[in-house]
C-alpha cells in the first residue's frame, strides 16, 4: 500500500513536556484544531475548557472499544501506550486534575499496567477495565464503570463535561502529548484546513489491507482502503455510521475511524440486517423505545433483505426509526436509527430489488 | 420557559404525563412518551406549567422533571 503517515502509533518515548501549569495545553489544542477521536468529533480544546474550570476535576482515558468493527484503540494502546499516558499526565495538568483512571478492556488494561510500572507518574492513574459491550463505551457508562457500578449509561439531565468530568478517547489523548511536544504547526501539516492531523483507521471487510492504519484527514477513500475485490460501499464511522459509495473523495468526518469495505457481491440489506439484530442486541434494555424500537427495525430489515417485505415495511421502518431517536439515555438509539436511514437511502434500488423478489447475491 | 426532561432509564411507559398533558406528549406504540416538538426536552408553555406539575408528582416512576 502507498506509505501512509505514522505518528501516534510510532512516536518514540519521551520526557513529558509538562506546561508549566494549568490552561497551557488547551490554547495549543485550540490552535492545532485538535478533535476527539472517540466518534463524536468534538474540538479537545471546549472540553478541556469547561472541565477546568470544575472544583477538583476528574479526568478518565477512554478505551473501551465497544464498535466489533473498531481494533484502533486496543492497537495502540499494545504500540504505544507510554504516549497515551503522557497525554493523560497533560490533560491532568491542563485541567488541574484530582484524579486520573484508565478504562480500557482487560488485554488494553494489561498493556498500560505493564507501561504504568515503567513510569513515574505526577498523578496516580487508576484502571478500571471495561466490559465488552456496545454501550460500555458511552461517557455515562464510563462514569459508572469508574465510580465501581454497572458501565451502563446513565440518565444525564447535566453533561458530564459540566460536572468536572473529562473523558477524553485514549487517541485523542495520545495526539495531545505530540502537540504538546512538536506544536500546533507541526500538527496541521497533515491533514486539511478545517480537519488538521491524522487518525487511526481501522479497515475491514473486502480490503487487501486490513487492520489499523494512521492516516490524514482527507485522504482520498480508494487511497486508505485497497480492495481485495470489486467494492460497491465503505460503512464509514462504524455501526453508528453511514454508507458511503466507492469514490476517491476525501475521507471526511470518520468518526472513531472505522470503515468496513462492502464487496460489490454481497447483498447491502442482507449486510445491514444483520448489523442492525447486533445493535437491538446491544441494547442496555433500560430504555423503553430503544428495547422496544430496536428488535422491531431489526425484524422488519432483515424481512427487506430476506425478500418477505412489502412496500409498506419500508415506510414502518422509517417511521420506528422516528420514534427511537431522541428517546435514551444514551445516542445509541439515534446512531442505530442514523445507520438505518443510511441504508434505507444508499440501497434504495436494492430495496425495490428485494421487495420485487430478486438480490444481487442470489443471481 | 421551562423544558419537561424524561429519565428513560426510569420511564416504564405507565402513561400518565401523555394523558395529563397531551399538549406536550404523545403516545408511541408501547406507551412510552412522544415529545410532540420533536426535541429530547420539550419545551412546556407557561399556561401549562400547572400541568405539568401535576404530571412531574403523579409520575409513578418518578421518571420526568422540569427543567429550566
Amino acid at each position: 500500500m502507498k506509505t501512509l503517515v505514522a505518528r501516534v502509533l510510532t512516536a518514540p518515548r519521551a520526557e513529558v513536556p509538562w506546561q508549566g501549569g494549568p490552561g497551557r495545553l488547551i490554547a495549543l489544542a485550540q490552535e492545532a484544531g485538535l478533535t476527539g477521536r472517540g466518534g463524536a468529533g468534538f474540538p479537545a480544546w471546549r472540553k478541556l475548557t469547561e472541565v477546568a474550570t470544575a472544583h477538583r476535576p476528574v479526568v478518565v482515558a477512554n478505551a473501551a472499544e465497544g464498535e466489533p468493527a473498531s481494533s484502533k484503540d486496543a492497537e495502540l494502546l499494545a504500540r504505544n501506550p507510554h504516549l497515551v499516558l503522557d497525554g493523560l499526565q497533560l490533560a491532568a495538568e491542563a485541567v488541574g486534575a484530582a484524579k486520573c483512571h484508565l478504562y480500557a478492556s482487560r488485554i488494553s488494561a494489561g498493556h498500560a499496567r505493564h507501561a504504568l510500572d515503567q513510569r513515574k507518574d505526577r498523578w496516580p492513574v487508576t484502571i478500571v477495565e471495561a466490559p465488552d459491550l456496545f454501550v460500555a463505551g458511552e461517557e455515562s457508562a464510563v462514569l459508572s464503570a469508574v465510580d465501581g457500578k454497572r458501565a451502563l449509561p446513565r440518565d444525564k439531565p447535566k453533561l458530564p463535561v459540566h460536572q468536572g468530568f473529562l473523558v477524553q478517547n485514549v487517541e485523542t489523548l495520545a495526539h495531545l502529548a505530540l502537540i504538546a511536544r512538536h506544536g500546533p504547526s507541526w500538527f496541521r501539516r497533515e491533514g486539511t484546513r478545517d480537519e488538521p492531523g491524522t487518525f487511526l483507521a481501522t479497515l475491514s471487510g473486502a480490503v487487501a489491507n486490513p487492520g489499523v492504519h494512521e492516516a490524514p484527514f482527507g485522504i482520498p477513500l480508494n487511497e486508505l482502503l485497497q480492495p481485495a475485490e470489486p467494492i460497491q460501499a465503505v460503512l464509514v464511522g462504524g455501526y453508528h455510521g453511514r454508507w458511503v459509495p466507492w469514490t476517491s473523495e476525501p475521507v471526511s468526518r470518520p468518526g472513531a475511524g472505522v470503515f468496513v469495505a462492502l464487496a460489490e457481491s454481497v447483498c447491502g440489506l442482507d449486510f445491514s440486517a444483520q448489523v442492525l439484530t447486533y445493535l437491538a442486541g446491544q441494547s442496555a434494555r433500560q430504555c423503553g423505545p430503544c428495547l422496544n424500537g430496536l428488535p422491531r427495525i431489526a425484524t422488519l430489515l432483515t424481512a427487506v433483505a430476506r425478500r418477505r417485505a412489502t412496500a409498506g415495511t419500508v415506510t414502518d421502518l422509517n417511521t420506528l426509526a422516528g420514534f427511537v431517536i431522541g428517546r435514551g439515555a444514551c445516542r445509541h438509539p439515534d446512531g442505530s436509527a442514523r445507520f438505518l436511514h443510511s441504508t434505507l437511502t444508499t440501497f434504495d434500488h436494492e430495496i425495490a430489488a428485494h421487495l420485487r423478489g430478486t438480490c444481487r447475491s442470489r443471481r | 420557559m421551562s423544558r419537561l426532561h424524561v429519565d428513560w432509564t426510569a420511564c416504564a411507559g405507565r402513561g400518565l404525563c401523555h394523558e395529563l398533558l397531551p399538549e406536550v406528549l404523545g403516545s408511541d406504540p408501547w406507551g412510552y412518551p412522544v415529545p410532540r416538538d420533536g426535541s429530547r426536552e420539550p419545551e412546556v408553555p407557561e399556561g401549562l406549567r400547572q400541568h405539568a406539575n401535576t404530571a412531574v408528582a403523579l409520575c409513578p416512576r418518578l421518571a420526568i422533571r422540569l427543567i429550566s
